[in-house]
């Protein structure tokens, strides 16, 4: 189990360590937040799973969209 | 179907990918070069065990830091898009997108916190050769992880090692060496991944030049040129070897774009290669007629050398764009009408076979033979996406014609800036590799100012690349099975100016976060770290 506590101290350490790298975890994380709990979520739905329940439908739907 | 296409959706949702997809590639191409930038400078402090060169290692891993963190997830919107806005196209290309971006995720994810978290967290505390693994298993980790991505990029501009199942409207993968290592993808990873190296090291001589010309940190800057002309030049030549290589691949699979970016409107043996030109009418109906469309035009002056580029011959035909359209018999080429009538008619079989719901009867059992019959396959399903610009209408068949040749002046632009651009910077890399090794770097404001201008040039280069692989292929999605117009979802256009906007502002406070950030610590300088 050794290993693990050296795990942990390393990225432990490393994270307690950061000066400029605290700013880009910031930001990092700013940005993850704003992708996935405003985009995603609120603008990116999935049109296909969404607007049909099987996979049969959404294939239909494909081929009419597809075709002339 | 064209009337019924909301071509303003279609732009904006054009518009909206193109944003992002730019955006994107605004941060990777110095992720990939620069690291292996670092292992090499860290290569030299492990063999040579000099402070200095740890000193220098540190400095230019920290903006990769900067760059990397701003940079990383850009990616994952657009993956969000292709559900949304491109839903036909998603399913359409079913497991081929899927499974090379599930092997870039995961192998992101491993790289990401694993060697990156060494590189970062690891000085004094792994050994130095652990140190140096973790770095160089970084420059290897970011390239093949963007290995994945552009061999799906490669598999939309030229389709091959799959199959087209009728009954689900999805293609499934039936040869994954095929798709992998298709001439197509090779190129297309060989190529970005190579121009990454070379803005990298424009970056680096950048940086270093600013250094020299605030007469600042001169010792780690004329160091650091050294490394970046080296890899500059060698890069530059391995850019130009796969361009190549991409550009015979390019004729072959896209013949159009290949035209475009020439700017070769008829065809012609033994063609020239245009080193530069001013165009003039050459958009609708202008194409067509006799008149000249340059106001300029400068030939390499070696007759024949495009057709000696692609066929490895002076006097190979190169078609022409008005060859591709109206056909050439002699070439064995068929005219877009063709092209048009074959897909329609493999569009029609498609609504037949869908249209009988008995599964099991003689009639779907003939309509399913003939859809996945070799022959069909070849001669009329190799067409599919052309069967959307049929119409019975001859006059508005003329006018959908038209919309299947891209925007010309913007690729014919961007190619030759592009390629005019790669053969400059090769020889801004031989005057800094050759005044540095000589030790003549000392007061050449000039050549600060030329390093410095670099590397915004770089990154137009290596935009005008996706300019040209991305414009020039228009309006297909996936090259001659999927136009663009049937590619995207139909949703209110507001919904995709919404989000464009929204996409603009976020990645723009990224950009102005990363550039300010990167000013300050460039002016910091190595030892503000």
């Amino acid at each position: 189990m050794g290993w693990i506590k050296n795990i942990y101290q390393f990225y432990y350490q490393g994270f307690k360590q950061m000066t400029l790298g605290k700013t880009l975890w910031v930001i990092i994380l700013v940005k993850l937040f704003i992708m996935f709990a405003v985009f995603r979520i609120f603008f990116f739905k999935d049109f296909l799973g969404n607007n049909f329940k099987t996979d049969q439908e959404r294939s239909i739907h494909v081929i009419e969209e597809i075709t002339n | 179907m064209l009337e019924n296409i909301d071509f303003s959706l279609v732009n904006w949702s054009r518009a909206q990918f193109a944003l992002t997809a730019m955006y994107h590639w605004l941060f990777v191409p110095l992720t990939l070069g620069l690291s292996f930038i670092l292992a090499f400078m860290e290569t030299i402090y492990v063999r040579t065990g000099k402070p200095e060169w740890k000193r220098i290692t540190k400095f230019w891993m920290t903006l990769f830091g900067v760059n990397f963190a701003i940079g990383v997830a850009t990616g994952i919107i657009l993956e969000f898009e292709f559900g949304t806005n491109w839903s036909n196209y998603s399913w359409f290309v079913g497991d081929i997108f899927g499974t090379p971006l599930a092997i870039e995720g995961i192998m992101a994810f491993f790289m990401e916190s694993t060697f990156i978290a060494i590189m970062f967290f690891g000085w004094n505390k792994v050994s130095k050769k652990t140190h140096l693994a973790a770095t160089w298993l970084t420059a290897l980790g970011a390239n093949l992880s963007a290995l994945w991505i552009l061999v799906a990029n490669g598999w939309m501009q030229n389709p091959v090692g799959m199959w087209f199942n009728p009954e689900t409207a999805r293609n499934e993968m039936n040869n994954f060496w095929e798709v992998l290592l298709s001439p197509s993808a090779v190129s297309k990873w060989t190529h970005t991944t190579s121009s990454g190296f070379v803005l990298a090291a424009l970056f680096v001589i950048g940086v270093s030049s600013w250094f020299l010309l605030k007469k600042r940190e001169v010792q780690l800057a004329k160091k650091s040129i050294i490394i970046a002309s080296v890899f500059g030049i060698v890069s530059s030549v391995y850019v130009i070897a796969t361009g190549d290589f991409s550009a015979k691949t390019v004729a072959r699979t896209q013949p159009m774009k290949m035209a475009a970016a020439e700017g070769l409107f008829v065809g012609t043996e033994r063609a020239p290669l245009l080193a530069f030109g001013v165009l003039t009418k050459c958009t609708g109906d202008e194409i067509f007629n006799d008149n000249n469309k340059f106001l300029l035009r400068l030939e390499v002056p070696f007759k024949g050398f495009l057709s000696f580029m692609i066929h490895g011959n002076v006097n190979g035909f190169v078609p022409g764009i008005n060859d591709l359209v109206e056909g050439n018999e002699k070439y064995g080429i068929l005219s877009y009408a063709e092209k048009i009538e074959r897909g329609y008619h493999a569009q029609q079989i498609l609504k037949q076979l869908t249209s009988i719901k008995d599964k099991s009867s003689p009639e779907y059992a003939i309509f399913y033979n003939q859809f996945t019959s070799p022959d069909f396959l070849e001669n009329y399903f190799k067409y599919f996406g052309y069967g959307a610009y049929y119409d019975s209408d001859i006059e508005k068949l003329q006018k959908n014609i038209l919309k299947l040749i891209p925007n010309i002046p913007l690729t014919f632009y961007a190619f030759h800036v592009m390629v005019g651009l790669g053969f400059l910077f090769l020889l801004i890399f031989m005057v800094f590799l050759y005044l540095a090794v000589r030790d003549k770097l000392a007061n050449k404001r000039w050549l600060y100012i030329t390093g410095i201008v670099s590397i915004p040039l770089a990154y137009l280069a290596s935009q005008s690349g996706w300019i040209v692989a991305e414009v020039g292929r228009q309006p297909w999605v996936i090259q001659d099975l999927m136009p663009t117009i049937s590619a995207v979802t139909k949703i209110g256009s507001s919904a995709v100016k919404t989000t464009f906007i929204l996409f603009a502002l976020t990645f723009t406070a990224l950009l102005i976060a990363e550039l300010k950030i990167m000013f300050a610590q460039i002016k910091k300088g190595p030892s503000g770290h």
